[in-house]
């Protein structure tokens, strides 16, 4: 099917809403968008961050989501204590595939559940003190952490526990970092609120620790990755491009990160943020109190990589711009011989998307770098500085939604039927039902690296690996088959 | 009186940022812009205005001040 002219899309997205109330249909024709790249500012034609409404399917997280799941879980040698009922630790547990070196249970903790277990009776009574107790026994039990973070969920704020108070008092006690972050999740209308108060606790309660310690030897080449979860190894892969092209990574935000590394980070020359929905806030605080600038990279598809590293090595002298163009060429043959393998077996074939963070724009580039084409794309929980970022990077004429409920997305797909769908684990099994091609695109469907060279490579062969799968044509029973494409041969 | 943080973007222009409101633009002038001061009518790109008594000497960006509707 061909593309969609602007008309058809408007038509599309008008036809989708006719099903709502009066009401609900006016609230959400202004989260739904046809792409214009001449609008500069994205407020002009949609509206994001904003309450879902009441009844209908939505896709969001929660504040406790976006802290303890996104921002803070991955610092591995910290414990992370899920303070409240058991539910929300135990169920998240491990589910985002951030992966770390070390021995799980001695020296980290990532993929491991700590809580308060919450009954009636701390309810009723209050959790300080259960709370005490619990960080003795993990100093205790677990005495190579280097901090404890207290994520709170959503009674603590209802029944008004002093965390912040038992948090000073055993931070004393245990002569440890210990953080409470009021993550309650009613907080905010999505996980985005929750990155805010990870980073605003990350600012007022790790950050300043070393600003007297002149102990550590700075280089004049020390940056910091932000905002890389290290899903699937996606930090190490950007990580080794770095520190090819001679630039030192003094820390990981925080993916396979520490809590000394955070605290290192206000001594480093700049800040590289990829994911900038999650650490805008944090880079912005360190350019404002400690003046180290910061700049948004794209490490999805040799192209944006290329860009990239070019642009990050322009702040640096010219040992580096050379180091990057060593790297560049380095690489070239690789992702020339990737591209050369797949593209033939991609070209043309359209994407929706529709995921969090930074990928609904980011890994536009990749798709493009194989031939496929983006005809629509959506956030989760972005703001409108995302969208500013997104409009420029997609076609005109396509289409981009804002918290996208159930049914819209269901719409959406089968009027525009794309070749491929790339959206979490919840949408995962009813497209697959419809027939369509779809790739979880929130931990890479248990695949990954995607970041970087090394991960492009990985993305291109998921890519096929879907797309040519034999499958897709069984869903049709044999006698209701019409003459059909042949199917492609397996890539060796 | 919104909390503003001003930066300076990668093309040497200086941007109004409103954490609040999610809001980054690229300001088109100042009123006062000398050696002396720094502030006055601030007009932004989307054409809004802010008032920020001038602050002498000037300030170092980033940095984050309070403006005024204007």
């Amino acid at each position: 099917m061909s593309a969609l002219t602007r008309d058809e899309t408007e038509a599309l997205i008008q036809e989708v809403l006719e099903v709502y109330p009066e009401k609900a249909k006016k609230d959400r024709a202004k989260h739904l968008a046809v792409n214009d790249q001449e609008v500069e500012q994205s407020k002009k034609c949609i509206t994001s961050n904003r309450r879902s409404l009441p009844g209908v399917m939505t896709i969001r997280g929660c504040a406790y989501a976006g802290s303890k799941g996104v921002v803070w879980g991955p610092v591995k040698d910290m414990i992370h204590i899920s303070h409240g009922p058991v539910g929300c630790g135990q169920y998240s547990r491990a589910g985002r595939r951030n992966y770390y070196v070390g021995t799980t249970g001695v020296n980290v903790f990532g993929t491991m559940n700590f809580t308060s277990d919450f009954q009636e009776k701390d309810i009723v009574f209050g959790g300080d003190k259960k709370l005490a107790k619990l960080i003795d026994e993990i100093d205790q039990l677990f005495p190579l952490n280097k901090g404890i973070t207290i994520q709170s969920e959503c009674p603590i704020g209802l029944i008004g526990d002093d965390i912040e108070a038992v948090a000073k008092m055993k931070a004393k006690d245990i002569e440890k970092t210990v953080v409470p972050v009021r993550c309650e999740g009613f907080r905010g209308v999505s996980q985005s609120l929750g990155h805010h108060i990870a980073n605003d606790a990350v600012r007022d309660w790790v950050l300043d620790k070393r600003d007297n310690d002149t102990s550590w030897e700075a280089t004049p080449y020390d940056v910091a990755i932000i905002g890389d979860y290290n899903i699937g190894g996606d930090a190490w892969a950007s990580r080794i491009l770095l520190e090819e092209m001679g630039l030192r990574c003094v820390a990981q935000w925080s993916g396979d990160g520490t809590l000394s590394e955070m605290e290192l980070t206000p001594k480093v020359k700049l800040n590289l943020l990829h994911c900038y929905r999650s650490m805008n806030y944090i880079s912005r605080h360190m350019e404002e109190k400690y003046g180290i600038p910061w700049l948004e990279y794209n490490f999805f598809g040799p192209t944006k990589i290329e860009e990239s590293l070019r642009e990050i090595a322009s702040h640096f002298d010219d040992k580096i711009k050379e180091g990057a163009e060593r790297v560049i060429a380095k690489y070239r043959k690789e992702s020339d011989a990737v591209i050369e393998k797949y593209r033939p077996r991609l070209e043309g074939k359209r994407v929706m998307l529709y995921v969090g963070g930074l990928r609904p724009r980011h890994v536009i580039g990749a798709y493009e770098d194989l031939g496929m084409e983006v005809v629509g794309t959506g956030y989760e929980f972005a703001h409108n500085d995302d969208y500013d970022r997104t409009i420029k990077e997609m076609g005109n004429a396509t289409l981009i939604y804002d918290d996208v409920t159930g049914y819209e997305f269901e719409e959406f797909v089968k009027r525009v039927k794309p070749d491929l769908i790339g959206s979490g684990i919840k949408e995962k099994y009813i497209f697959q039902k419809m027939g369509i091609p779809f790739r979880q695109m929130h931990s890479w469907d248990y695949s990954g690296p995607y970041h970087g060279y090394d991960g492009f490579a990985i993305f291109a062969r998921d890519m096929d690996m879907t797309l040519n799968n034999p499958c897709w044509s069984n869903l049709t029973p044999p006698w209701k088959r019409q003459g059909e494409a042949p199917q492609a041969e397996a890539a060796e | 009186m919104p909390s503003v943080m001003m930066r300076k973007g990668s093309d040497g222009k200086l941007l109004f940022y409103v954490a609040k409101k999610d809001q980054e633009e690229v300001v088109v002038a100042v009123e006062k812009d000398d050696d002396e001061a720094w502030g006055g009518i601030v007009e932004l790109t989307d054409g809004s205005k802010y008032y920020i008594d001038p602050i002498s000497p000037p300030p170092e960006f980033p940095t984050t001040l309070r403006f005024k509707r204007y």
